[in-house]
């Protein structure tokens, strides 16, 4: 990785490759030391990290939600399944005119549309959870009597938890692949924004600083939903299987 | 304590617009404490008559009839499953203190007797692994152990030692007697082992292929305790083959072959 780099910064130094279209690393480095000593920064980052949660979680909650529902009830899954499936496929980015046709150019346009790319991938990844439990289970919990609040919360959960979590790291992704479009689009603040003024007034360092900060987002919000599915699904660490 | 019958018991199964008739006219009688091993070829519904039994599934005619009430604090019977029946996510202990869910403990004191109860069997040092951390035999005993906790009158098992080696099998075999003693429970125990079924039953039930009926009623006069070596007798060995001759035509119908290929 560092070799590369020295590469990079060479020939970047030496006019071997346009600086304009790839400058050096320590240009970019600059850039995003003073990028953040401006306080743009951290104020760019609040705001698609508020959208991105806020978004998250909205759309992932009510996911999950149905999706419990549809994977316990059949007739609820008949019923709502044909829906979730054709709406799926839609890149969910085409539905921002819809969205802010309904919602106006505000704020709430920006967090609704994040929230309906997360709805998708958590709603079908949490009714598969729950359809694919051992009927086993269900058979063990009558044999002890055990209630259905119970069998909700010691079984169903738990059992559908690792495929629930697969759909919030999908959400997650998509999520933030929704946010830096939404904002390369429509907004004023936020890293999406400051990567489309970079194009806008053909600052490329400025860029690939926007860039360099989305990356480590992506990576560390994948690492702490990492470490929490860990945390919550311990049994399925493969460490001592005999 | 408490026996129960099934009388003229069936079960047919609707599948996809096919009827499956699965049991057919079961009648047999199980006395309190009494061990009653059920043999029959796979797919007879050896499973499906103890899920009867234990009230999982309702039957589509005929009756299990028990010789008591069934009391608030206690379940009539419990079932010991084949394989899958321990929750991965839960801990050894966590899945030994599931027997108490449906019963008026609390949960810290469903875990306290659960502890007890694998201090028991030998367990305790494994009260916080998963069953994936497990070895298959000490699975079983801990399906064993739960089955035991929720202190049913009739333990149900439905071939518990089926996916463990030989030699593990016969110890576990061993404990299950010595509980079995201790414990003074009801056990009717499925396998399709037929040395099996001699070794552990009072009776050994013989069941057809499908549709499951029962072919044959074969006490087993053995003293108890018993010794692995008491199997090998004339008498017992004689047991043994009429036994096979029954289910032999069941398990070539099974295979498609209608007589032996090398006689």
């Amino acid at each position: 990785m560092a070799g590369w780099l020295l590469v990079w910064e060479m020939a970047a130094t030496r006019r071997w490759i346009s600086p304009l279209f790839f400058p050096a690393p320590t240009t970019i480095l600059r850039t995003l030391l003073a990028y953040s000593a401006s306080g743009k920064l951290v104020a760019d980052l609040a705001a698609t990290l508020g959208r991105l949660l806020m978004g998250l979680m909205l759309g992932g909650s009510m996911g999950m939600l149905l999706g419990l529902l549809m994977g316990g009830s059949p007739r609820l899954r008949r019923l709502v399944d044909p829906l979730v499936a054709a709406m799926h496929p839609i890149p969910k980015i085409s539905l921002l005119p819809l969205v802010l046709i309904i919602f106006g150019l505000g704020e709430s346009s920006r967090v609704v549309l994040v929230a309906v790319a997360s709805f998708f991938p958590t709603v079908i990844n949490t009714m598969t959870g729950v359809q694919q439990i051992p009927p086993i289970y269900y058979e063990v919990a009558a044999n002890y009597q055990a209630s259905p609040l119970t069998v909700f919360r010691r079984i169903i959960i738990p059992g559908s938890l690792p495929m629930i979590l697969a759909g919030w790291r999908i959400a997650l992704n998509t999520a933030l692949v929704i946010t830096i479009a939404v904002e390369l689009i429509t907004a004023r603040e936020g890293l999406g924004a400051a990567i489309w003024l970079a194009w806008q007034t053909l600052r490329t360092e400025h860029f690939y600083a926007a860039l360099l900060v989305i990356a480590v987002l992506g990576l560390g919000s994948n690492g702490l939903l990492h470490l929490l599915s860990a945390w919550l699904i311990p049994w399925q660490r493969q460490d001592h299987s005999t | 304590m408490s026996g129960f019958s099934c009388q003229r018991l069936s079960k047919t199964f609707f599948a996809h617009n096919a009827v499956v008739p699965a049991l057919e006219s079961i009648d047999f009688r199980v006395e309190a404490r009494s061990f009653v091993c059920i043999v029959g070829p796979s797919g007879c519904g050896k499973s499906t008559l103890l899920r009867l039994i234990a009230g999982l599934l309702p039957p589509t005619s005929g009756c299990v009839c028990f010789d008591r009430e069934a009391s608030q604090d206690k379940p009539r019977t419990a079932l010991v499953f084949q394989e899958h029946g321990l929750f991965p996510w839960m801990t050894v202990l966590d899945n030994v203190a599931f027997a108490l869910v449906g019963q008026r403990q609390g949960r810290r004191e469903g875990r306290r007797l659960a502890q007890a109860q694998l201090e028991r069997v030998g367990l305790a040092g494994f009260a916080h692994s998963y069953p994936h951390q497990l070895s298959g035999g000490m699975r079983q005993r801990v399906g064993v152990a739960r089955a035991l906790l929720a202190n049913p009158d009739i333990l149900l098992m439905d071939e518990p030692f089926g996916s463990v080696d030989a030699q593990t099998r016969l110890v576990l075999q061993e404990e299950l007697l010595n509980l079995w003693r201790e414990q003074q429970k009801t056990v009717v125990y499925v396998t399709h082992d037929i040395a099996e079924a001699i070794l552990l039953g009072d009776r050994v039930l013989v069941m057809s292929g499908r549709p499951g009926r029962i072919l044959a009623d074969i006490a087993v006069p053995l003293a108890r305790p018993r010794m692995l070596t008491a199997v090998d007798s004339p008498e017992i060995k004689d047991i043994k083959w009429r036994i096979w001759n029954m289910l032999e035509s069941e398990v070539r119908a099974n295979l498609g072959t209608s007589s032996a290929p090398f006689s």
